[in-house]
C-alpha cells in the first residue's frame, strides 16, 4: 500500500527516525516559529472556495476544514478553520502558505516529510497524527 | 508507599484514572502463579490444574469479600467495558423500553446502550458539576428499564449519589448499573442494593485484562459468547448452559489476571489513601488561567483543567518532558466535551502512591508551560 496516498496511516519509515528521540533541550519541539503561527495563525477563516474538505483527529478531537479557490487548474486562495494544538495549527499555517499559487499535480506531490521538513522540529509518534491532519485534509480536498 | 511500586522512579505519574501501576505484590503473584501453578481451569484432573482452580476461584472469593458479597455473583471479563457490553447485549431490552444515563457517562456507559433497540434518555449536569437530580426524577418513569450511571466520573471527579439513584430507580421497578471503573479506587463499595455493578482490575493496582461484573441476580440475563466452559451439556443440534456466573465466562478466562487482582485486592487492604484532594484542588486554582472542569466539593482526585490559550495536548506534552504523566484531550466522553463546550481538557489522576509533592511538581510543571507560551 502506498502510504503517501493514505494519510491517516502514517509512515512507519518516517517515524522509526523518530520514535525514542529524547531531546535534551526540553521545549525545543516548541520553537520560537512554532508558537507565532499557533498564536497567529496564516490564512485563517473561510474564504469563497470551489472546494473544501473536514478531517478529524478521532483521538484527540481535533478538527479542521481546509477552504480551496482552484481556478484553471491552479490554487489561487486556500484557507482553514479549526482547531488544534500548537503542532498541527502551525503545521495548517505553514502548508497553507506554501500552496498558494501551485498547481493541483505540484500540491498532490506534498509528502509526509515535506511536511515534518517544514515544521523542522523533531515530531514524537504520538504527535505525528497532529502533524499531518494538515496534509491528510488538503489530500482529500484534492482527490 | 511509592517504594512498592518499581516503575515509579523518576516520575511523576498522575494518569491513574487511566490506569494504575503496579506494586511488586501484583508482579510477583502473577509470576509466582506462572512459575508455580499455570494449567487450564476447571477440567483437568492433575494435580497442578486443581492448584490453578483453586486459585482461580480463591481470587473469585476475594472480589467478592472486597464489595461485600458472595462468589456465585462475580464474573470475570476483560473490564468494565467487556462487563458493560455484556449487559447491554443480555438484559433483552426491547423497543419501547427506555434507558437513564447521565450526560456525564464514559463511551463505556454509553455506545453499548445505543446498540439495543431501548431508547436513550440523560440526567443532566447542573452548573456546579454534579447531576440534577430533580429532573432524574422525572426521567425515570414506569418505560425505565435501566438506569446506568457512572459513580465517578472519569473526566470531572464527580462522585455521584448513588443511593438516591437506587432508589429512584427501583421505585419504579427499573434495574440499577453502576459504573465504578473510577469508584472502585477511591471508595469502599458496599454492593447493597445495586443490581449490577462493573469495574476493572487494572484501575486498582491489578493487570490490565481483568475486570468484573457484579450481578445481584443474573436469572433473566441469557448468556452472550458461547464455547467451552460455559456449557451444561452439548448435542450437534443444540446446547444447554451452566448457572451465572459460569454462563458468561465462556473459553479459557485470564486465569493469572484474576490471581493479580486478587493480590491487588490484598495489597490494598493494607494501603492508607492519602488526603490530597483538598490540597491539589487549592493549589491548582491558584495558578492564573487555570480553569478546573469539575466540582468544588464529593469530588474525587481527578482533575480535568483548561489552561487559557494553550491546547492541551501543548500541556501534556510539556509536562512529559518534565517527567510528569497526565492526560489530554475528550478521555472517551465527546458528548460532555461538546456539552461543557470545549475541545478537550488536561488531566491529571492522583491514586494511592502520590503525595502532595506531586501536586507541587505537577503545579511547577504547569508554569513552566506557561512560560513557554507567554
Amino acid at each position: 500500500m502506498n502510504q503517501e496516498t493514505h494519510p491517516s496511516l502514517v509512515n512507519p519509515l518516517i517515524l522509526k527516525n523518530q520514535i525514542g528521540e529524547d531531546l535534551s533541550e526540553t521545549e525545543e519541539i516548541y520553537k520560537e516559529n512554532i508558537i507565532d503561527h499557533y498564536k497567529h495563525p496564516h490564512n485563517k477563516g473561510e474564504i469563497e472556495h470551489t472546494t473544501s474538505h473536514r478531517e478529524l483527529n478521532t483521538s484527540c478531537g481535533d478538527e479542521l476544514t481546509i477552504y480551496l479557490n482552484i481556478n484553471n487548474n491552479i490554487i489561487e486562495n486556500i484557507s482553514f478553520t479549526g482547531h488544534g494544538c500548537a503542532i498541527s495549527q502551525a503545521s495548517v499555517s505553514m502548508l497553507t502558505d506554501k500552496l498558494k499559487g501551485m498547481s493541483v499535480e505540484q500540491a498532490q506531490q506534498i509528502s509526509q516529510e515535506d511536511i515534518l521538513n517544514l515544521l523542522g522540529i523533531p515530531i514524537s509518534y504520538v504527535r505525528m497524527k497532529c502533524a499531518l491532519l494538515s496534509l491528510k485534509t488538503v489530500q482529500g480536498a484534492l482527490c | 508507599m511509592k517504594g512498592d511500586f518499581p516503575i515509579l522512579k523518576g516520575i511523576t505519574y498522575l494518569d491513574s484514572a487511566a490506569t494504575t501501576q503496579k506494586p511488586i505484590h501484583v508482579i510477583d503473584a502473577i509470576s509466582h502463579y506462572y512459575k508455580t501453578s499455570n494449567a487450564n481451569v476447571h477440567r483437568g484432573l492433575y494435580t497442578l490444574s486443581q492448584k490453578a482452580t483453586l486459585a482461580f476461584e480463591d481470587a473469585r472469593a476475594t472480589v467478592a469479600t472486597f464489595i461485600n458479597t458472595t462468589p456465585e455473583h462475580i464474573v470475570f471479563t476483560k473490564g468494565t467495558t467487556e462487563s458493560l457490553n455484556l449487559l447491554a447485549s443480555s438484559l433483552n431490552l426491547q423497543e419501547g423500553d427506555e434507558i437513564v444515563l447521565t450526560e456525564m457517562e464514559h463511551h463505556a456507559n454509553l455506545v453499548p446502550w445505543q446498540q439495543t433497540k431501548a431508547t436513550l434518555k440523560f440526567i443532566p449536569l447542573k452548573d456546579d458539576y454534579h447531576l440534577d437530580l430533580e429532573a432524574a426524577k422525572e426521567l425515570i418513569t414506569d418505560k425505565t428499564k435501566i438506569v446506568a450511571v457512572t459513580h465517578i466520573s472519569n473526566v470531572l471527579g464527580t462522585i455521584n449519589d448513588i443511593e438516591t439513584l437506587t432508589q429512584l430507580a427501583h421505585s419504579k421497578g427499573a434495574k440499577i448499573v453502576v459504573d465504578a471503573a473510577q469508584s472502585i479506587a477511591h471508595l469502599t463499595i458496599d454492593i447493597k442494593d445495586i443490581d449490577f455493578l462493573a469495574f476493572s482490575g487494572h484501575k486498582m493496582c491489578g493487570p490490565t485484562g481483568i475486570g468484573i461484573l457484579y450481578g445481584k441476580d443474573f436469572s433473566n440475563l441469557k448468556p452472550y459468547q458461547f464455547g467451552g466452559d460455559m456449557i451444561k451439556e452439548v448435542t450437534y443440534e443444540t446446547s444447554t448452559f451452566q448457572e451465572a456466573p459460569y454462563k458468561f465466562e465462556a473459553g479459557t478466562p485470564n486465569i493469572a489476571g484474576a490471581i493479580g487482582l486478587a493480590a491487588a485486592i490484598t495489597y490494598l487492604e493494607t494501603a492508607t489513601h492519602p488526603h490530597i484532594t483538598e490540597y491539589a484542588l487549592e493549589k491548582l486554582q491558584s495558578i492564573e488561567g487555570l480553569k478546573i472542569i469539575g466540582p468544588q466539593i464529593n469530588r474525587a482526585p481527578v482533575f480535568s483543567f483548561t489552561l487559557e490559550g494553550i491546547h492541551p495536548h501543548d500541556v501534556a506534552e510539556i509536562l512529559s518532558k518534565h517527567n510528569i504523566c497526565v492526560r489530554a484531550g475528550h478521555h472517551c466522553a465527546m458528548p460532555l466535551m461538546k456539552k461543557l463546550n470545549i475541545h478537550g481538557t488536561t488531566r491529571a489522576s492522583f491514586y494511592i502512591y502520590n503525595t502532595k509533592e506531586d501536586v507541587d511538581t505537577l503545579v511547577e510543571g504547569i508554569k513552566k508551560v506557561q512560560e513557554v507560551f507567554k
